[in-house]
């Protein structure tokens, strides 16, 4: 049984937006149910995650819309302690028969393990920046609308005989973290991300944007974007695998740099797994590298506060290329002697915590000036499948994706067949020769970051496959 | 349940549907691990919901709701066919489904010991004593151990009259050891990386393991790997363990053959295939003593892609897809296996849960046995690298050429296995690869792997699939590439 304002909002429309998220008060009688239900329980702290979305996607292939998706979920998660045991339930009923016996499984989960001396008492009332990343214009665009827009983009692929392939989404997304010692946050925000493919023959590219604001991109400059450079990468020429210089164009780095972020996490370097152990406070990367930890950068989205209500705190994690900083959960602190950074995972969990809002110095360069330098190199538009090799050394290996072109004397000559890479990124972050400015970046194989694009020297390809 | 179900079709139909399925599902989860001696995650969910698919003026829709009223789930269905609406604004052609029965029916998978039932202590009980097991061992500096068990009921309900219910127990466990020596970190693990072996099975899997005999035994050699010879890189022979050509089987056979991705309904994130429909009965795929199938009937074994029924309620099936080295076969389902000259559709839409639209997914994609004893096959190799448990794997967009490293290797010399070899690696290219397989073990060390975390689909999903293996031996294989020239 959901309450009944749930199913007043039940709605007929084609739109993510349509179907509206709760107010926050409401979400705040969901999280007053179970801190009061849990008071009859045993339990001697209570924590509760109420998390709602409501998304659409629409996806095309073959120049036509071949799925159209629209889903609406509210969770709700609870952690209790008991006696110096903590545990997790989580349900999608919202009843209050189905809260309680949540509570009561979460009881149950806490009772069935030894102590934990590591246990911390949950934190008390947090005061947090304000972050407005709920545009409405967003929320309410329909499938009409996405519809009409992926229809235009095909048509410019099939005016060029090409064929286009990608995603139009939008959506909204709600939480509330509150606990029995009067913690309570909130957020939301909005997405959208449209994603295109286009292939020429044997040949494609690829153009991605995504942002809170759907009016911060324009499908059909991507559209285009990927139609031109499909239309480049014909005719691609094999090279021998070697050590090339690489103009790596923002989704590549992004994709790449994105491994890095667990070995930033305190709990990573005590347990050993982390590529920073014994290389703190060394000059690990270039001069030119500085990363920052920080949720409230315009190009950044999520929540200001962590898995336990912690605010988020501004990390300086690299002041030009050495690492000065980690983040810390509020048990990871304790051990370590710091102040805990807002970077906590729910708990209970392994891992502890991790850096989520990565942002890159930028430099003043760009991919056109960095092709213009370049004697011979190669541009590189995305990468793909990168997996860990060596944890420590951080060599990845992966492969290029979607537009690989070849620079010759300053201008690109010509497109070139996939390679594979094995690259340290701790070599390559030392390797960089010119940033160009920070922008949000979208790839496939990590989360959004800001990021620049990089000319790298000397990275290194180890094989080429058959296209 | 089966209220809500017809409901949302009804609606559907009123709507202007001419074709409607709904996934009601109820998923249960419970997840334990340690690290260090120390509990980590303990935790468990449940998720119910309902998901209708629709096709409306000849295109598709799909939506999903935890609004299980009757208002909810009329709303869902309505909002189904307004998308559905919507996609035929951006259509090519009209979307026609193979023909398929109406099925009503029921099924559970077999297990012998509910895990949901067997109480936390001992599950703990058990992940605690294999932890402490791997500390013992000197220079052990990380150790961690899982358990995840998952109850799924699923209730499918079509607008050609099927009503089939399938009750899911699946289990999950895996212990591992990491050793930071160095400027180096060395991991094992058991049965399998990235949380061990999982299957349709009850609590019987787990007891199955004996992680207190295998504990002692990976610790050991995690930490003997920081003293044990680079992996050389060289042209060589190679021997892959089941585990690690079950993950081989997965990505380079098991995904060029879904006929979505050849199809390029997949080209913009998980990628197309080498596999044009031209290559089907004409491509030698392998050697001829690969034979491999996509089965999901139980009849192959307790398989994460075992079912009775798929989400688009046609039943499991085997289909040859590698018979004698030729390619025979590919995954398809109601809508695309007409291209593929087929009347019907193989039973390989799969989705996540209840909020996700059924894709083509893999089932039990398996090697089926060959004729070797393991003995006999070491000792068969004049000079060779054997390699066991995945460590890191990738592979281009098209599925052509790839790249594995396996957590511990072994030098086989005359026969012998001679001495551990560290950061093995291999690579080549699927198809030259597959045909260089000389040798495949006999049923007798064949074991259907599980792979819990197939990642396809946007939304994505997360899928589990099975694949059978042996040990096989694979001739003039690159080895070592992942660590030259670094």
């Amino acid at each position: 049984m959901k309450l009944p304002s749930k199913s007043k909002r039940a709605s007929t429309a084609a739109s993510a937006g349509d179907a509206d998220l709760l107010p926050e008060r409401e979400l705040r009688r969901i999280v007053d149910t179970v801190l009061r239900l849990s008071k009859f329980t045993g339990a001697e702290e209570t924590e509760v995650h109420v998390d709602e979305v409501a998304n659409a996607l629409t996806r095309f292939a073959n120049n036509a819309i071949h799925q159209n998706v629209a889903e609406h979920g509210l969770t709700v998660s609870i952690r209790t302690v008991v006696d110096g045991r903590t545990a997790r339930a989580t349900t999608n009923r919202i009843d209050e028969d189905s809260l309680r016996a949540a509570i009561e499984a979460s009881l149950s989960l806490a009772h069935s393990q030894p102590k934990d001396p590591r246990l911390l008492p949950m934190p008390g009332r947090q005061r947090y920046r304000s972050v407005n990343r709920f545009i409405k214009q967003t929320a309410v665009l329909s499938a009409e609308d996405r519809a009409h827009a992926v229809r235009r983009a095909c048509d410019l692929a099939v005016k060029k005989g090409q064929v286009a392939a990608g995603i139009y989404s939008n959506g909204q997304s709600q939480s509330a973290l509150a606990n029995s010692r009067g913690l309570f946050a909130a957020y939301r925000e909005t997405h959208s991300e449209f994603s295109i493919t286009v292939q020429e023959g044997p040949a494609a590219s690829w153009a991605k944007a995504n942002s809170s604001n759907v009016r911060a991109f324009d499908p059909q400059k991507l559209a285009a974007r990927a139609c031109e450079k499909a239309h480049l990468a014909i005719n691609a020429r094999e090279l021998p695998p070697g050590r090339y210089t690489v103009i790596l164009e923002p989704a590549a780095v992004l994709d790449l740099v994105g491994f890095l972020f667990y070995d930033f996490a305190a709990t990573a370097l005590a347990d050993k797994r982390s590529c920073l152990n014994e290389r703190m406070g060394r000059q690990l990367f270039g001069e030119n590298i500085s990363i920052t930890d920080d949720a409230y950068h315009p190009l950044q989205q999520g929540a200001p506060f962590d898995g336990e209500g912690l605010p988020r705190q501004r990390v300086l994690l690299v002041d030009r290329g050495i690492p000065r900083n980690l983040v810390y959960s509020r048990v990871a602190a304790k051990a370590a002697r710091k102040q805990p950074t807002g970077h906590g995972f729910a708990l209970p969990n392994e891992y502890g915590e991790a850096p989520m809002n990565l942002v890159f110095g930028g430099g003043d360069s760009s991919v056109e000036k960095m092709v213009a330098s370049t004697e011979r190199g190669l541009l590189v538009t995305r990468l793909w499948y990168i997996r860990e090799v060596d944890p420590y050394e951080k060599v990845m290996t992966g492969m290029t994706r979607d537009g690989l072109f070849l620079v010759e004397n300053g201008r690109v000559t010509g497109a070139v067949r996939n390679f594979r890479f094995n690259q340290s990124l701790i070599e390559m972050l030392k390797n960089v020769e010119l940033l160009g400015p920070a922008v949000r970046a979208a790839g496939e194989e990590s989360f959004e970051m800001v990021v620049p694009a990089m000319k790298v020297r000397g990275f290194h390809f180890s094989e080429v496959t058959k296209f | 349940m089966w209220n809500l179900c017809t409901n949302a079709l009804d609606t559907a139909k009123l709507r202007g549907a001419a074709y409607g399925d709904v996934r009601a599902m109820h998923l249960r989860q419970r997840d334990l691990t340690t690290k260090n001696g120390q509990v980590g995650t303990l935790s468990q969910s449940e998720s119910i919901g309902l998901g209708i698919r629709v096709l409306a003026n000849g295109a598709w829709g799909f939506a999903s709701t935890d609004r299980l009223t009757r208002e909810g789930v009329a709303a869902c269905a309505a909002q189904a066919v307004s998308i559905a609406k919507a996609s035929a604004l951006a259509k090519r052609s009209e979307v026609v489904l193979a023909p398929e029965e109406a099925y009503v029916d029921s099924w559970q998978s077999p297990f012998r010991k509910d895990p949901f039932e067997i109480p936390l202590e001992t599950q703990l009980a058990l992940l605690l004593a294999a932890d402490a097991e791997m500390r013992r061992i000197k220079g052990v500096t990380l150790t961690e151990t899982d358990m995840q068990f998952r109850k799924i009921d699923s209730w499918f309900a079509s607008s050609i009259g099927s009503r089939i219910h399938q009750r899911k127990v699946i289990s999950g466990c895996g212990i591992a050891a990491t050793s930071f020596q160095g400027a180096e970190i060395q991991k094992r693990s058991y049965p399998n990386s990235f949380g061990g072996q999982h299957s349709l099975q009850g609590y019987e899997l787990v007891e199955s393991l004996d992680l207190m005999r295998n504990a002692p035994v990976i610790a050991e050699e995690a930490a003997a790997l920081h003293s044990a010879s680079q992996c050389p890189e060289k042209v060589s022979t190679l021997i892959l363990g089941a585990s690690q050509l079950g993950l081989q089987i997965h990505e380079s056979i098991g995904h060029p053959i879904e006929l979505d991705r050849v199809l390029g309904q997949e080209a913009n994130f998980a990628g197309t295939s080498f596999l044009t429909l031209d290559q089907l009965n004409q491509l030698k795929y392998a050697s001829a003593i690969v034979n491999v199938v996509a089965d999901a009937r139980l009849d192959h074994g307790q398989g994460l892609g075992t079912f009775a029924y798929d989400d688009e309620g046609v039943p499991a099936q085997c289909t040859d897809i590698i018979k004698e080295g030729k390619f025979r076969g590919y995954l398809s389902n109601r809508e695309t296996a007409h291209l593929v000259g087929l009347d019907r559709s193989s039973g390989t839409m799969r989705s996540e849960s209840w909020n996700r639209l059924p894709i083509i997914r893999m089932t039990n994609v398996s090697l089926l046995p060959g004729t070797w004893d393991y003995d006999d096959l070491i000792a068969d190799t004049h000079d060779g690298i054997l390699m066991e448990t995945n460590r890191s794997w990738s592979i281009d967009d098209r599925r052509y050429q790839f790249q594995f490293s396996t957590e511990i290797g072994w030098e086989i010399k005359g026969g012998k296995k001679v001495r551990m070899l560290k950061n093995p690696s291999y690579s080549g290219i699927t198809t030259e690869f597959w045909n260089s397989c000389d040798a495949i073990c006999k049923f007798d060390h064949w074991t259907l792997w599980g792979t819990p975390n197939c990642g396809k689909g946007q939304p994505m999903q997360t899928m589990g699939t099975g694949h059978g293996a042996s040990p096989a031996r694979f001739r003039d294989v690159r080895i070592g590439t992942a660590f030259s020239n670094q």
